[in-house]
């Protein structure tokens, strides 16, 4: 404990870099992976080829990933841009057919009547489809974020901040204060980003709460 | 008013919806496509605001060919209610009946005043404005649901089972609620039900349909009660079943008897 309280500090500096290696990568899965899950649902030839990709892109290690990306997108390897890219990769990669299944659980019923009623496709799909499939979206992206979170700590190898270096240099100093701060603060932030979507999402769908 | 004109409908498959049928159901008034499931009558429904395009033939309103509007236009000028109401569940009840205005793009404020006039008109309390789908019972739906389709005064109404999945006290109340609409606005309905009981109350003009939406027959209440077409026709209507009655007379009263037997009620004095 007394590592802890004499490094508070330290530990709210990586706990914010880590949030902002996070934050941004979770938010830019789920802006990709809807349109790619919708192109899936709605083209259903391409549905199986689509998330089978999506699920590999899981496939690929993470180390290896952290610096072939660099060149692709040209950035280095300890750009905090290219942990952003990777793990926004990963995210797409469950996120995608969380979106497809989503779309898929949204009642025939109530498209057709959102078409009976006059509504073009896109304010439909925006309107009725996307906020309908707001509860497994949501599921979804609640696995992506704890995911990514907890994927964050594998880039402080790279030498990008993050609650990972916690452990990183717990180990090299021999600190097993710091080893576990870094674990305990890791689960500690993604359970705190959950309940965070969560309340979001009964804000955001107040339909899903007060049923009856 | 609203015409078939031999429309037919074959799907890919090869399975025949609509073989060939030709129809006008006249404005102002209740036209009501009774049959069994599955004999085409929702396909012709839905051939109206252009949910479905007829393979052959085609459906006029007035003089317009439907094949020629913008669908999505068109659905907005056709109010529809369907089975369990087909309510948006995300959207509160004022909210769902404010659908259409909303997207022809009236103001929220005047969608909301007009909505609320609806509610009384189909009888439900204002109270109800703030609340989702979800939180009220079958019958109440079903309100917003014909409260939505009348919200953009249209002056089609297509009604697709609207009242098939409400209990029957329910469903008695709803068809006297719609009976009460339709004399105080005049709309053109075009009304499908499996239910010849539903038919004969509410229909104007009653079209009893074959598989492949064949026309059995077409006409009055009056007219399909006093000479039923054929077999099928009167088999439909309960007629040599429960819809056959007797007159029996108990001293100087006379008295209607169902096709089992049972007593139905007296016959009023006749002059």
């Amino acid at each position: 404990m007394t590592w802890v309280l004499a490094n508070l500090g330290l530990i709210a500096e990586r706990s914010w870099s880590h949030l902002g290696l996070a934050v941004p990568a979770i938010v830019a899965a789920f802006a990709l992976s809807v349109p790619i899950g919708w192109f899936a649902q709605r083209f259903r030839w391409s549905r199986a080829a689509v998330l089978s990709l999506a699920g590999l892109l899981y496939a690929i290690p993470s180390l290896p990933l952290f610096i072939l990306l660099p060149t692709v997108i040209g950035t280095s390897v300890r750009d905090r841009l290219n942990v952003i890219a990777a793990l926004t990769l990963y995210g797409v990669a469950l996120m995608v057919r969380s979106v497809a299944d989503a779309l898929d659980a949204v009642g025939q019923e109530v498209v057709g009547a959102a078409t009976a009623l006059g509504y073009p496709a896109w304010r439909r799909f925006l309107g009725v489809e996307l906020p309908l499939a707001g509860p497994i979206l949501l599921a979804g992206l609640r696995v992506v974020a704890v995911s990514t979170i907890s994927l964050v700590t594998v880039s402080a190898l790279l030498g990008v901040s993050s609650l990972g270096m916690l452990f990183t240099d717990g180990f090299q100093r021999g600190i097993i204060a710091e080893v576990i701060t870094g674990i305990v603060a890791t689960v500690v932030l993604a359970l705190a980003v959950d309940g965070l979507l969560v309340l979001g999402g009964q804000i955001l769908m107040p339909w899903t709460r007060r049923t009856r | 008013m609203i015409e078939f004109r031999s429309v037919g409908k074959t799907y890919p498959d090869g399975t025949i919806a609509v073989a060939d049928f030709s129809l006008i159901a006249p404005s102002g008034r209740t036209t009501v496509l009774v049959g069994s499931s599955g004999c085409g009558k929702t396909t012709l429904l839905r051939m109206v605001n252009r949910m479905v395009s007829p393979t052959s033939g085609s459906v006029w309103i007035d003089d317009l060919d439907v094949a020629t509007t913008d669908p999505v236009a068109l659905r907005r000028r056709i109010g529809y209610v369907m089975q369990n109401a087909g309510l948006l569940p995300h959207r509160k009840v004022i909210d769902n009946i404010a659908t259409v205005p909303r997207l022809t793009g009236v103001s929220k404020a005047a969608a909301h005043v007009r909505a609320l006039e609806l509610m009384d008109l189909v009888g439900l309390d204002r109270a109800m404005a703030g609340r989702y789908p979800g939180q009220l019972s079958g019958g109440q739906q079903q309100r917003v649901g014909v409260a939505r389709g009348l919200a953009a005064d249209p002056n089609i109404l297509l009604m697709d089972e609207p009242f098939g999945a409400v209990d029957p006290i329910v469903r008695a109340e709803l068809q006297q609620e719609l009976l009460r609409l339709q004399r105080e606005l005049h709309k053109t309905i075009l009304f499908i039900t499996h239910d010849i009981s539903e038919a004969l109350l509410l229909g104007d003009q009653i079209v009893i349909l074959r598989r492949g939406a064949d026309i059995a027959q077409a006409g009055s209440g009056l007219e399909i009660i006093a000479r039923p077409a054929d077999e099928f026709v009167a088999e439909f209507v309960g007629l040599g079943g429960e819809r056959q009655l007797d007159i029996r007379r108990v001293g100087d009263v006379e008295i209607v008897l169902d096709g089992s037997g049972r007593p139905l009620g007296q016959v009023s004095a006749r002059s």
